[in-house]
């Protein structure tokens, strides 16, 4: 935050540099937003499918939504960018406790 | 200060004080507000005790005496002891970091007027019709028979607080992870800073389970849903679960930042550095973590099974480890110190020895098949009286007198606070420890009262003897203060003479701006290392330079004041036809004021380069 240096002083090798960066997040965005279009289809069409039972499509989807979930983070929010520790780091304390919490119901009160 | 503490008339100060977005100046509100509840408590739990003093007592009834009971705990817990810490969070952590104030000034005022408005709701409760009557804990089949409105007057205070409380957390997370000073590193906080961080951070994750389960209990008593209800289907034993995964963490919410109270006053006193203070940072970090594990071992006696027992008993365990670190750490920093017996020093070391009684009973407890000897005793109420009185209000109490001349500019009578010290210590002892041995016994808690000839009678005297004996303490406190500011001598920036955090750098009490430069931060305990360098104060980091500061707002009041009113509406939707309009118009008055703040542009304002000199100027003619 304070001494964070984000450019070499170099206004020549920073464009070059940023422009390449830049470009090569661009794709990384498109990719992965087809890729969520593609499985939000696949995820309609494994509940709409008469083969799979309940006990399959519901854990698939939420694999689904939990790789979409991390698509979002990453590539459209840059949560892999400097700067973004804080953050990721109580995120996943939070996922933590819910999934402690979840697991618990799980197991203990309505098994 | 000389231009900002003008007399001003009454009214100009309370409008000071409802618009305000100080830290400083919240951390005060929170400290009168919090002072004022814990009085309440104290008559309650004074209640209590006069009622259990002898057998077959009838100074109160046995309904009343539940309504007493469950709103000692709730607002010990709720309104007192949590805003107490909050102010002391408000009042010395920013200024430990270097900060001139939270991130979210507005956000912070916000959080204590629900805190305010939330607490004086569910103290209305008194006069409209009964108080809550189904403890703390307010278990959902319990508190779903309990008739009139009490029940409902816990669930809609509690949540207004509960919201005020979280904002606060969140607050002090942004602020220390984005506002510290130049050089000052993770590794260079102090360490109240750093619990201030962890206890946020619990707060973070606890506070919505218990926004979650109190949504669930008003809609099943308020709006005819039936999450809690067994005959319906719903499930009571969901109550429990979410109630104690916040309700442990709140326990670590509360003794964290008053471990750090006294991480901060050992070593002043004992002029040493904190030993260990990597150890000292990474307990706190593990307590924290650990502290999200354990909370099954409040329902041992629920009926889980033994694999659930089993590991939450040994994951309840192994917290004893990282606060054992912490125990030896403060011996280690006291030994071979050069101590001077100050009264917080006497809280501080009184502290230790009075805790660590109730951290083993507390491993005691955590011992599953022992617990269901133990579990509803007068035990559980000794070993968490042992730990909330020994440690957090002892953390005050020492906190308080340590921490009054930052605040307020002058200090506290030493003897006066000296024989608070030895008579609250003497009446906690006396009231608690022997209420081991009555749950031992057999002495059910949350009982009106008991048979004469079963041996419990000469304990619960010499219990209630102790009461008094705080009581008294606590008189002597308000005298002390009463007093100081009557007195009203004015003290220098490090009063003690020992001070090692930034805190003391700066005049007490500290300018509205804080640092008129941001100091530079040079290692742990920056201070003391320039007065070893024979510095007089800190390097400043910047030129001196234009201050931005936040504008005063009296939205927070009314936008807490909104929920307040809708509250009412709420609770008696059902009883009144005026019900549901008063629940639209508090709802309208809260958005609209959300409304207001976000429609209006508010750039703050700036306090210019040549006032600052000034300002300095004028303190060299005077002093
Ligand atoms: C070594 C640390 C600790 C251990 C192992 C421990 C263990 C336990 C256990 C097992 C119980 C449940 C007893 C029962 O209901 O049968 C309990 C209750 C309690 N503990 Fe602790 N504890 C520890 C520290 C603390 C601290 C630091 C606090 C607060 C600052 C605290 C506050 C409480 C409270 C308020 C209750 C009673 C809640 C209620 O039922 O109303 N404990 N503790
Ligand atoms: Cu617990």
């Amino acid at each position: 935050m304070v001494n964070t240096q984000t450019n070499s002083g170099n206004p020549e090798t920073d464009l070059k540099y940023r422009r390449k960066k830049n470009a090569e997040e661009m794709r990384h965005q498109v990719i992965s937003f087809a890729l969520m279009i593609v499985f939000t289809l696949i995820a309609f069409l494994a509940v709409g499918y008469e083969g799979f039972s309940a006990w399959f499509a519901v854990p698939f989807i939420l694999v689904l939504a939990v790789v979409q979930v991390g698509f979002q983070l990453y590539y459209f929010m840059h949560m892999s960018h400097k700067g973004h520790e804080a953050p990721a780091l109580f995120m996943y304390s939070g996922v933590l406790v819910a999934f402690l919490t979840i697991i618990c119901f799980l197991t203990i009160i309505w098994w | 200060m000389s231009t900002y503490a003008q007399k001003r008339g009454f009214g100009a100060t309370l409008w000071d004080y409802l618009t305000t977005v100080d830290h400083k100046k919240i951390a005060i509100l929170y400290f009168i507000a919090g002072g004022f509840f814990f009085v309440l408590g104290g008559i309650e739990a004074m209640i209590i005790r006069i009622q259990l003093a002898i057998p077959n007592n009838d100074f109160v009834s046995a309904g009343f005496y539940n309504e007493i009971l469950t709103m000692h705990g709730t607002t010990m817990i709720f309104l007192a002891a949590m805003p107490l810490l909050f102010g002391f969070m408000n009042a010395i952590m920013p200024l430990q970091i270097g900060a001139r104030d939270v991130a979210f000034p507005f956000v912070n005022a916000l959080g204590f007027w629900l805190f305010f408005f939330g607490g004086t709701f569910l103290n209305l409760s008194w006069f409209l019709g009964g108080a809550p009557d189904a403890g703390w804990t307010s278990y959902a089949s319990l508190s779903l028979a309990s008739e009139g409105h009490g029940i409902d007057f816990y669930v809609l205070g509690l949540q207004i607080s509960g919201f005020g409380t979280l904002m606060g957390g969140i607050n002090f997370l942004v602020t220390i992870i984005n506002m510290r000073a130049p050089g000052m590193t993770y590794m260079r906080m102090p360490l109240f800073t750093w619990t201030t961080f962890v206890a946020s951070s619990l707060i973070l994750f606890a506070f919505p389970p218990l926004t979650v389960s109190i949504f669930m209990l008003m809609f099943d008593r308020l709006f005819g849903s039936n999450f809690f209800v067994t005959a319906a289907g719903g499930n009571t034993i969901i109550w429990e679960h979410f109630f104690w995964i916040f309700g442990h963490p709140e326990v670590y919410i509360l003794i964290l930042p008053a471990f750090g109270i006294f991480s901060e006053i050992i070593p002043v006193f004992a002029r040493k550095r904190l030993f260990g203070y990597s150890s000292m940072v990474f307990a706190t970090v593990l307590i924290g973590f650990l502290g999200f594990m354990v909370w099954a071992h409040h329902m041992f006696t629920v009926g889980l099974g033994p694999i659930a027992n089993a590991i939450f008993a040994v994951a309840t365990m192994a917290i004893a480890v990282p606060t054992g670190i912490k125990i030896f750490n403060w011996l280690f920093t006291a030994w071979g110190g050069s101590v001077s017996f100050t009264t917080p020093m006497h809280y501080a070391l009184a502290f230790i020895p009075s805790f660590l009684m109730g951290g083993v009973t507390g491993v005691m407890l955590a011992v599953a098949a022992a617990d269901y000897q133990y579990h509803d005793t007068y035990f559980v109420v000794a070993h968490f009286h042992y730990v909330i009185v020994g440690g957090v209000v002892f953390a005050v109490l020492g906190g308080l007198q340590f921490y009054w001349p930052k605040m307020f500019g002058t200090m506290l009578n030493e003897t006066l606070g000296k024989i608070t010290f030895w008579l609250f210590f003497a009446g906690f002892h006396l009231t608690f420890f022997i209420q081991h041995f009555l749950g031992l016994w057999g002495m059910p808690r949350r009982i009106y009262t008991f048979l004469p000839g079963q041996g419990y009678e000469l304990s619960n005297l010499v219990s209630t003897i102790g009461a008094l004996l705080m009581a008294v303490a606590t008189v002597v406190l308000v005298i002390n203060i009463i007093i100081t500011v009557k007195k009203n001598e004015r003290i220098g920036n490090d009063p003690w003479g020992d001070g090692r955090t930034l805190e003391w750098a700066i005049p007490s009490p500290a300018p509205f701006y804080n640092f008129k430069q941001l100091p530079l931060v040079r290692g742990l305990d920056p201070y003391w290392i320039e007065k070893m360098e024979g510095k007089k104060g800190m390097t400043p980091a910047e030129p001196l330079g234009d201050i931005h500061m936040p504008n005063s707002s009296i939205i927070p009041f009314i936008m807490s004041f909104g929920l307040f009113v809708s509250a009412f509406g709420v609770m008696y939707r059902l009883d009144y036809a005026w019900g549901l309009p008063v629940l639209i118009i508090g709802l309208v008055i809260t958005f609209g004021s959300m409304l207001a703040r976000s429609l209006k542009d508010d750039h703050g304002f700036h306090i210019h380069k040549e006032d600052l000199i000034d300002d300095d100027n004028e303190k060299g003619v005077k002093a």
